[in-house]
């Protein structure tokens, strides 16, 4: 088999790396908290290079979704494999990983987060030890639910994030982190039951011939789920557009609205965004939010087309209500960090309203609009850090005048804002533009509308950035030194992203095209009945 | 007659071996009276080996014994390694726990009635006759009393012992007078022949009805199921936290166990047995499986409402095992093989996660005196890895990866949503939402509060290393759980089903 090392998959690797960091963590002795900080550093920047290994090996003419053979660096083994007695069938559940042009911009993601997020927590002031090994057990549970094609494997690396998210939150987060802990384990836990519930009707509605035995059996084969020829005729979510298979969706819906978050499911997100340290807000916007967008594309449209295509306008509606309800809490807030919050909201607003649109546009728009909100809500978050850092204190009307005080702080800051609007020139223009287009075609008022958004988002960036770096400078932060060189570190890599994304979007909208493609048709045919053809 | 029952013998004989056991655990008290704490518990620990080699040799035995009275099969196998288990943990427990050391200086009776129990336990597990039924229940109902109230000098101990006396007396009063309206109805004892009656529909309905409410109530006061869960907090706060965790695995499963057997051998269809393979036909006309799936929603909804409130740990974790015990009703509702495997199943993963939770819960009380949630902030920093411990038995206890309580619950939910209950998989997988609060409040204390004391409490290397074994399959069997999944499957077999 071709991309290992060593014997072991490429995606083995950038999934298991982490894991492999944790153990050498918790073996460092305790008190020496840089040998931890680096270990931490070096597993992130060595996935970061399978993750670029992978995306150079990555060949954009493959489809994926349904199709195996359009999967890419696959790696198969049987995980749980019991014959089973007569009155029970075959159990089996693969260790099934691969990627196609939806995963892989996720993969880089993760990747790049997680390496700036170590750089981002450098200043951690107590339990290094325990810090660093939960945030090396996260990573792997994100960069896991981005490769798994197993839906119980999936299901896992899903769940296994919330433990350390919760720590995390709870143990080194703000004065009310208790709060938002909690309130973000309950949240994300209520979602999770639900997509269990939908996994295991999937898989008693779901049988394959078993290659091995010839015998029908169930399986968690999330490719095998979305073959309607595999429903057993009489099964709950047999056929199609019936009730249970409706119902079924709005489970599922439910589970991923949560985390993504899709009003009326986010007020997690403010909390747990503002209670979280700097580190973890970074990986929660940039990575964590986009786990609901990619469980909606990766099994929601695919596994249930028929009753995507009937909730595609409810769907740009509830995009809608995101884009501008979350550009409006952004205006109204004075915490600097409850702003990046919301606009988040705001921002993976537009994803819904492009995948929702359910053309090659929108699709293109929605998933790279994924990406690049991940990238610039990072370094907002960065640039939050910085200045809570050396102020204590994120109220924007506290400051004022830090242009002249932090001339490099405000010229990086001024890049993620702009890109946050969505200057042309910065990737974010280049992701709402389709997403709006893509929107237009299908839902021309609803994008209409949602422009407004537009308006609202350059609106608060600009207030923001007038009230903390124009105007007088308060005498209290005459001191403040500029960005240090750690910080840079954190920061520049992301503004290049930014910029190149801008300049060259091509680069990750063309090995996504060939997979969105095939999933806009996916869906339209499978789910207007027609059987879907290869 | 005499030559079955001489042959019988042949298949009781870890019973014996226990009895013997027992005995010579009580003997010890005259031979070094008070002096040895340990002695007898080597004994009981021997015992419970002993028995276990011999439980070990009767795999794959399908026999009914003694004219129908006890069956040895792979159902009640199962449940015996179990009851095994649990008693050898206990018995270890036991040796460390501050609690009985200071309390009491009967050791010898405390381990005798702990292989007490457990012989009641196996046989509840094969009584296959209402007689060997309400015989095996108060031999293990009346170990209980006696071993909950262990702790004489502590007032809430006595208060517990009586509890459970009156509502033990009472519940098993009104499964009596169940058994009696049986035996009216069919003129026999035996299972087997009851379902024989019921199936030639001949009995009236609406007494048959009352009957199985009535057989309800006592062993649902067994298996602590509300309505009938009364005494539960009040004995698991008052008794000694070994004797507590020993009755929330043995006791629980022992009566799950007769549970299940009761109504598959007496209420199923055996004749339409083979035309749906796996599915039982419910008795005609009555649908009590509505009754128990009431009683499943009512058990898990208000152990866990009630447990969001407790301060206390145990009174925690004893409407946890009151809500857990809603839990493995859902896998009964099915009626199914599968809801029944599911069920034996999260026995398995009930035993490892409750059993360690418990005994950490007694090692905090060792050595910090305490039994209040507040009292175990800051555990995380002064015992780091008992606090990491009972963060694995407890994060297991809500059924979220990498623990093997997902493990558990999936199947249960596996088995309602083949089975078409969706309501009810919805019903619990929201109880599974609110237990998560519950059970991140004692995390939370352990690891976001900051402790009262900077100094640490550390155990010595066979504590750690008990906390190890428990703990280790909670996590490892999640990763692999093929070989309990086939083994839960075999043990459905039941004599004279399949």
């Amino acid at each position: 088999m071709q991309y290992q090392f060593l014997g072991i998959g490429y995606l083995t690797w950038i999934t298991f790396l982490p894991v492999l960091g944790m153990a050498v963590v918790l073996l460092i002795p305790k008190g020496n908290s840089n040998a931890m900080k680096w270990t931490a550093l070096a597993v992130t920047v060595l996935q970061l290079v399978v993750a670029g290994l992978i995306w150079i090996n990555f060949k954009s003419a493959l489809t994926g979704i349904n199709d195996p053979s359009g999967f890419q660096f696959i790696e198969k083994t049987k995980w749980i494999d019991l014959p089973g007695v007569a009155w029970f069938g075959h159990v089996s559940i693969n260790y099934y990983l691969g990627i196609d042009g939806l995963s892989l911009p996720m993969i880089v993601l993760t990747a790049l987060i997680s390496f700036v997020g170590v750089i981002a927590s450098w200043n951690i002031n107590k339990s290094h030890k325990g810090y660093f090994a939960l945030y090396l057990l996260l990573d792997t549970g994100m960069m896991g639910v981005f490769v798994a094609l197993d839906m119980f494997l999936f299901y896992v690396f899903w769940e296994i994030m919330l433990l350390p998210m919760y720590f995390l939150i709870g143990i080194w987060g703000g004065p009310r982190r208790e709060y938002a802990a909690i309130k973000f384990f309950l949240y994300t836990l209520l979602g999770s039951v639900l997509i269990l519930l939908v996994m295991l009707a999937l898989y008693f509605s779901v049988s394959v011939k078993d290659p091995a035995t010839g015998q029908m059996m169930h399986t968690f084969d999330m490719l095998a789920m979305m073959n309607p020829q595999n429903y057993d005729p009489n099964s709950l979510l047999g056929g199609i557009g019936t009730y249970w298979r409706y119902v079924a969706f709005i489970a599922l819906f439910i589970g991923f609205a949560i985390k993504v978050p899709i009003f009326p499911f986010h007020t997690w997100l403010p909390d747990a965004h503002v209670e979280a340290p700097t580190a973890i807000s970074v990986i929660l916007a940039g990575v964590l939010l986009k786990m609901g967008t990619y469980g909606l594309l990766r099994i929601s449209f695919p596994i249930f087309p028929d009753a995507m295509l009937k909730f595609a306008f409810p769907l740009a509606i509830l995009g809608f209500i995101n884009i501008v309800y979350g550009a409006l809490c952004a205006m109204a807030q004075t915490d600097f960090k409850k702003i990046i919050a919301y606009s988040s909201i705001s921002h993976m607003g537009v994803v819904l309203l492009g995948i929702a649109a359910l053309n090659s546009q929108g699709m293109a728009g929605g998933v790279f609009q994924m990406f690049n909100h991940g990238v610039v809500t990072a370094m907002l978050f960065l640039i939050v850090g910085v200045i809570y850092d050396r102020a204590h204190t994120r109220g924007v009307n506290d400051f004022g005048g830090l242009a002249n005080q932090m001339p490099v702080y405000t010229g990086i800051m001024t890049v993620a804002f702009f890109a946050a609007i969505g200057l042309p020139g910065l990737n974010e223009f280049v992701s709402e533009l389709f997403s709006y287009l893509g929107a237009f075609a299908a839902f021309r008022w609803v994008a209409i509308f949602s422009s407004i958004g537009i308006v609202l988002t350059a609106g608060y960036m600009l207030w923001t950035l007038q009230r903390v770096f124009l105007g007088q400078l308060p005498d209290k932060w005459k001191g403040l030194p500029d960005v240090n060189g750690r910080e840079l570190v954190a920061l520049v890599p992301l503004m290049v992203v930014v910029i190149v994304l801008g300049v060259f979007p091509s680069i990750m909208l063309h090995p996504m095209n060939a997979t969105l493609n095939h999933l806009v048709n996916f869906v339209h045919s499978f789910g207007a009945g027609m059987t879907a053809a290869k | 007659m005499a030559q079955t029952i001489y042959q019988s013998f042949g298949y009781v004989i870890p019973e014996t071996v226990l009895s013997i056991f027992f005995i010579l655990t009580l003997l010890t008290a005259l031979i070094k009276k008070g002096r040895s704490r340990h002695l007898p518990a080597y004994i009981a620990l021997a015992g419970f080996v002993v028995a276990g080699v011999f439980v070990l040799e009767q795999a794959g035995v399908d026999q009914l014994i003694f004219n129908g009275m006890y069956a040895v099969d792979p159902f009640s196998w199962f449940f015996k390694i179990i009851f095994l288990v649990t008693g050898i943990l206990i018995v270890v427990f036991s040796m460390q726990s501050r609690e009985l050391a200071e309390g009491s200086t009967k050791y010898s009776e405390y381990y005798s009635l702990i292989i007490s129990l457990t012989i009641g336990a196996f046989f509840m597990a094969g009584a296959s006759n209402l007689l060997m039924m309400y015989l095996s229940l108060e031999l293990v109902s009346i170990s209980s009393y006696i071993l909950s109230g262990f702790t004489k000098e502590n007032p809430r101990a006595n208060e517990a012992s009586l509890k459970y006396v009156i509502y033990g007396a009472f519940s098993s009063g009104l499964m009596l007078y169940g058994i009696s309206i049986l035996y009216g109805l069919t003129g026999s004892l035996n299972f087997y022949a009851l379902n024989q009656v019921f199936a030639s529909g001949t009995a009236p309905q609406i007494t048959v009805l009352v009957a199985i409410v009535l057989m309800l109530v006592g062993l649902g006061y067994k298996i602590s199921a509300v309505p009938f869960h009364f005494w539960t907090p009040d004995v698991y706060e008052g008794a000694p936290v070994t004797v507590t965790a020993f009755l929330s695995v043995t006791s629980k499963a022992a009566g799950f166990a007769l549970l299940i057997r009761f109504f598959k051998i007496g209420f199923i269809d055996v004749a339409a047995q083979p035309a749906v393979a796996g599915m039982w036909e419910i008795f005609r006309g009555l649908n009590w499986t509505d009754i128990i799936a009431v009683l499943s929603v009512l058990t898990m909804t208000v152990g866990n409402l009630v447990a969001l409130w407790q301060t206390n740990i145990k009174r925690l974790l004893a409407y946890s095992s009151i809500a857990h015990a809603g839990y493995i009703l859902m896998g009964f509702v099915t009626l199914t093989d599968q809801g029944i495997s599911a069920m034996l199943m999260y026995f398995v993963a009930y035993l490892l996660m409750n059993l360690g939770a418990f005994y950490i819960v007694m090692l905090v009380a060792n050595k910090y005196h305490t039994e209040d949630i507040d009292g175990y902030a800051g555990l995380g920093y002064r015992s780091p890895y008992a606090a990491f411990a009972l963060a694995v038995f407890l994060f297991s206890l809500t059924g979220i990866p990498p623990t093997f309580g997902f493990i558990g619950k999936l199947y249960l939910f596996a088995a309602l949503i083949k089975t078409n209950y969706i309501w009810l998989a919805i019903v619990g997988v929201l109880n599974s939402v609110v237990s998560l609060y519950y059970y991140a409040k004692v995390v939370k204390s352990m690891y976001l509060d900051l402790p009262k004391e900077e100094t640490k409490v550390e155990f010595d290397f066979g504590t750690n290393l008990m906390m190890t074994i428990l703990m280790v399959p909670n996590l490892a069997l999640m990763l692999y759980f093929t070989p309990i999944l086939s083994w839960a499957e075999q043990s459905v077999r039941m004599f004279g089903l399949h």
